[in-house]
């Protein structure tokens, strides 16, 4: 472990045409003391990584839905099969969408109730223990900005008992006191969800951008815990990590 | 839509320039490269009383957008476009194609965008809770307005460049004329700037974007009349496609990083026409093109279509002869369709062809540099018969209101003044990591991006004031760069450039030209006076329907540059004294308070003396500059009492103030929303007040201090009157929240 902590860790972010926030999370990533590659989507294999991020974005436009022709991208068999083996992924935004198009997160993002994008910061609460919540106080609310037009969660009842029973609700829209109210649930999601993981905890998917909130000149940095949290759990600690 | 061809002299011109009658394409190139968007032919002979060269600059003549120095190697290049026709016609696809314009403007230079602003107009648009159908004009004013800020969103949003600020008026001047300009401003490192430049004869010449289509044919001649019938333009309205920019964006960096990129140029109004012929005219060369390779959309396009389509997300490349193959492989990459059009030659002609038969055959310089330019006496210009009798205003017969706080608190809801939270929070303002001060940050005066890698920050600003301008053009059009200045003064940035985007009626009309000369001149003596070169601009005639035009709206841009965090709006914390900066002086024409409350938009314009303007611009900035400052934020629409109750709005913990202050004989009701010029409120611990003191005596600077932080209420009291101004901080935050959402 000592001789990893030098390196920071690995991390890719890959890029669909289309993909906006790729630089922001590298930018992130290389703040954290982590080696950040790019992959482009035409890829067919990974390099090692410990991280994973599928970023914000318009991938192919949104054209027919958010996320539903970059799921055929030719990167995305690769990425299964590195989900599959345990390795991390991290789905913000754009990446969320693609996650639940290709299956690797159950559900359905529908456009926002208001039939708007919307951008501005609002407070989530993370809800379950993850290699990607362990710098986080669980139940503490945390500003955090959203920028989407499609990021109402939607899932089958059968499905949201199984979520809740297997504690896979990661981040749920709160009030600034963290209160679930109906004012603090921006898009309509079931059950005020903003983020899920898959049962085996390595897959997370999120509507809110913690890569924006990562640095105190841009107005936050409680964002930065989450990528220093699954670092750290992956035997790389960031030099802005700490916990 | 008249106006939109040749004239009968012109087509004379014509037929000499080129020693015979052109043919029907021929015809066409003229008709689109002489038109009033490309040639500026009304307007050359203003624009060139604009100081085009400051301290900061670097020289790009002719480019398609202005260049300044930001230090550490880098660049700053930045440019506001109009999208008013087609915005009227097609209002999301207008504003969208206005959106993607600027852009490729800038980088087509091979800057990377990094902030959008937009800065609009329409009609009154109602209050969101009367019964609207019983106004069918505001129930259409607002479907505009939210088609536009749709439009701007779905395009800026997608292609991942945040908007981090703008602009909004309603006046009735706009119902049938609404405003969109759109500001975009990029950066490079300063020896990869590309320019829109052919050279290299042989070297090829090629196409890379979306395939040509017939949307947006005679674009340009459209927006160089009148509108008519709306339903006969709108095919003229292009459509755009933000995911092919976004790709765009992406191979034009990579295209730049080859090194083999001779120049560029995005095919915008004039589409094919305007790309080639300019490239072709600022490298002094020729250029031949085969039309039957250019990608199209669709069988059986004509030539005259292929040349003067404007399809969006197109560009024209030179590049160094053998190297295609590189450009090709990015094109590959990005899924862009592309094709080796022709190539530069040494005849100084454009030459095109239709496979092995050619087809045109005209002088560059016919095109460029010898389009007709009109001068005064061609455009003859006299001020409208109402113009002194719109300076009139009988005060006499103005009556004070019952109440001040009323009379704030309906400003505050004013359509003019209310939250903008409606339309930004539809706008993506925070990608690219980059926005330190943007629309849903703390309240401030200009947006701030950081640029990365560098110590350096950007401040922002777009303004323009159509009464001021309406009332007296020069005057209005200095108070734009004034005011502008000023904004970013209040950040704490110092200004290195700016663009102006010149909106105004029929140029065919002497009182439009009147207007459009005095407004330039009055902007041409402020960037004088405060040393900031106009490095870019843009004009738009024509904002006349059915013979009733828009008030003379000139829209300033301006970039500031700052190396330490900005200073914002808010009162910050209790105890702090409050100081006014600048002298009051009974002046209420024009301002937004005679308009709201009384229903009149008539009388002078304020006074703006530039010298107080500097000195206060420059005791502001060094006042921030140097930690004194807890808040700036200058007086402007609404006068002081909006500026105050800004303060507190904007303040983290809803802070009131507690204030004093002696009106010296004017009006209550003047005194508290008049909106004299050169006038800053800044908040700052009691310990700085003797440094601040040093700076105003020094700069000669006249300031009151009217109080101090705290407390939950806004209290003003008025000595030397009577009256006061006493309202519940939360009382201004439920006016002020009203917005502008359905």
């Amino acid at each position: 472990m000592e001789s990893k902590v030098s390196t920071g860790g690995r991390v890719g972010v890959v890029v669909f045409p289309g993909s906006n926030c790729d630089k922001d999370c590298v930018y992130v990533g290389q703040r954290l003391g982590a080696s950040v590659s790019l992959i482009w989507h035409k890829e067919t294999t990974l390099p090692d990584l410990d991280l994973l991020i599928l970023p914000g974005g318009f991938s192919y436009g949104d054209f027919l839905r958010a996320g539903a022709i970059a799921r055929f991208s030719p990167i995305m068999q690769a990425i299964v099969r590195f989900a599959a083996s345990g390795g991390y992924v991290l789905g913000i935004c754009n990446g969320f969408q693609i996650l639940v198009e290709v299956g690797l997160l159950p559900g359905a993002l529908m456009p926002n109730t208001s039939l708007q994008f919307i951008c501005k910061t609002l407070f989530i609460r993370a809800e379950a223990q993850t290699p990607f919540t362990s710098h986080f106080n669980l139940g503490t609310p945390i500003p955090m900005p959203i920028a989407h037009a499609q990021g109402n969660y939607y899932t089958d009842d059968a499905t949201l008992s199984r979520l809740r029973k297997n504690r896979q609700i990661v981040f749920r829209y709160c009030t600034k006191e963290g209160a679930l109210e109906s004012s603090a649930n921006p898009n309509g999601s079931t059950d005020f969800i903003a983020g899920i993981c898959n049962k085996d905890r390595n897959v997370l998917g999120m509507m809110p951008h913690p890569e924006r909130v990562s640095e105190a000149l841009l107005g936050g940095e409680e964002g930065i815990k989450l990528f220093s949290s699954v670092l750290s759990h992956t035997g790389h600690v960031g030099t802005h990590g700490g916990r | 839509m008249a106006g939109a061809k040749l004239t009968p002299s012109e087509c004379q011109q014509v037929a000499s320039l080129l020693g015979r009658e052109p043919n029907a394409l021929e015809f066409e190139l003229f008709v689109a490269m002489w038109s009033e968007h490309c040639s500026y032919k009304s307007s050359k002979v203003y624009l060139k009383q604009l100081p085009h060269e400051g301290q900061w600059t670097v020289p790009s003549k002719g480019e398609n957008a202005g260049v300044v120095d930001i230090g550490d190697g880098w660049v700053a290049v930045f440019k506001m476009e109009s999208h008013n026709h087609p915005s009227f016609i097609e209002p999301y696809q207008g504003a969208a194609t206005g959106v993607g314009g600027i852009l490729r403007d800038i980088f087509t230079m091979g800057a990377q965008p990094i902030a959008l602003l937009n800065s609009l107009r329409f009609g009154p648009i109602g209050d969101s809770d009367s019964k609207r159908a019983a106004y069918p004009l505001e129930t259409r004013n607002r479907y505009l307005m939210e088609r536009v800020v749709a439009g701007i969103a779905g395009y800026g949003n997608c292609v991942g460049v945040p908007t981090v600020g703008g602009d909004i008026a309603f006046d009735d001047c706009y119902t049938r004329n609404p405003l969109v300009n759109v500001f975009c401003i990029g950066i490079a490192r300063a020896n990869q700037i590309v320019t829109g430049k052919a050279s290299g004869v042989g070297n090829p010449v090629i196409y890379v974007g979306s395939k040509t289509g017939r949307d947006g044919v005679g674009g340009a001649s459209m927006a160089s009349a009148e509108l008519g019938q709306k339903d006969k333009d709108r095919h003229t309205v292009q459509v755009g496609d933000p995911f092919t920019e976004k790709r765009l964006i992406e191979a034009c960096m990579e295209f730049v990083s080859t090194g083999c990129l001779v120049g560029m140029q995005d095919m915008g109004a004039a589409g094919l026409t305007s790309a080639s012929s300019e490239m072709a005219a600022r490298g002094g060369v020729g250029i031949t093109l085969d039309l039957s390779r250019v990608p199209v959309r669709e069988e059986g396009m004509t030539p005259i279509e292929k040349m003067i389509s404007e399809s969006q997300e197109r560009m024209l490349l030179v590049v160094d002869k053998g190297s295609e193959s590189l450009f090709s492989n990015i094109c590959e990459k990005w899924d862009l369709p592309m094709a080796i059009i022709g190539e530069v030659t040494d005849d100084l002609m454009l030459s095109l062809w239709d496979n092995r038969q050619k087809i045109a055959a005209v002088p560059i310089a016919a095109l460029t540099s010898e389009a007709p330019v009109y001068d005064t006496t061609q455009r003859p210009a006299a001020p409208p018969r109402y113009q002194d009798h719109l300076q009139i205003l009988h005060t006499d017969a103005i009556v004070e209101p019952k109440s001040y706080g009323d009379a704030l608190l309906t400003l505050l809801a004013s359509n003019d003044l209310t939250c903008r939270q409606w339309i930004y929070e539809q706008y993506d303002w925070m990608v690219g990591t980059n926005t330190v001060l943007g629309p849903g940050h703390a309240t401030a005066d200009a947006a701030v991006v950081r640029v990365k890698d560098t110590d350096v920050f950007l401040a922002v600003t777009v303004d323009g004031n159509g009464r001021y301008c309406l009332l007296n053009p020069y005057q209005g059009g200095s108070i734009a760069v004034a005011e502008a200045a000023r904004n970013l003064a209040c950040v704490g940035a110092t200004p290195i450039g700016l663009t102006d985007c010149l909106n105004f009626g029929n140029p065919e009309h002497k009182e439009t030209m009147w207007q459009f000369s005095a407004c330039v001149s009055g902007i041409a003596e402020a960037c004088r006076q405060f040393d900031i070169p106009a490095v870019s601009g843009n004009v738009s005639f024509y904002n006349e329907t059915h013979g009733l035009g828009i008030y003379p709206t000139p829209m300033i841009g301006m970039v500031g540059i700052l190396k330490t965090p900005p200073i914002t709006a808010g009162f910050k914390t209790p105890g702090d004294l409050v100081i006014l900066i600048g002298e009051t002086y009974d002046e209420i024409g024009g301002s937004i308070y005679l308009k709201m409350i009384h229903h009149q938009e008539r009388g002078e314009a304020p006074n703006l003396n530039f010298k107080w303007e500097v000195a206060l611009q420059k005791a502001v900035r060094t006042a921030g500059a140097q930690g004194l400052l807890q808040s700036a934020h200058d007086c402007s629409e609404g006068g002081l009492a909006v500026t105050l109750a800004e303060c507190c709005l904007s303040s983290n913990a809803s802070l009131g103030a507690d204030l004093t202050v002696d009106t010296k004989g004017i009006r209550g009701d003047f005194f508290l929303f008049g909106e004299s010029q050169s006038r800053v409120i800044v908040t700052l611990n009691t310990y700085h007040l003797p440094a601040l003191q040093r700076l105003m005596e020094a700069e000669g600077l006249s300031y009151r201090i009217l109080g101090t932080v705290g407390g939950d209420h806004l209290t003003l009291q008025l000595t030397g009157g009577d009256g006061a101004l006493r309202l519940p901080v939360s009382a201004l935050r439920t006016a002020y929240k009203k917005g502008l959402g359905p």
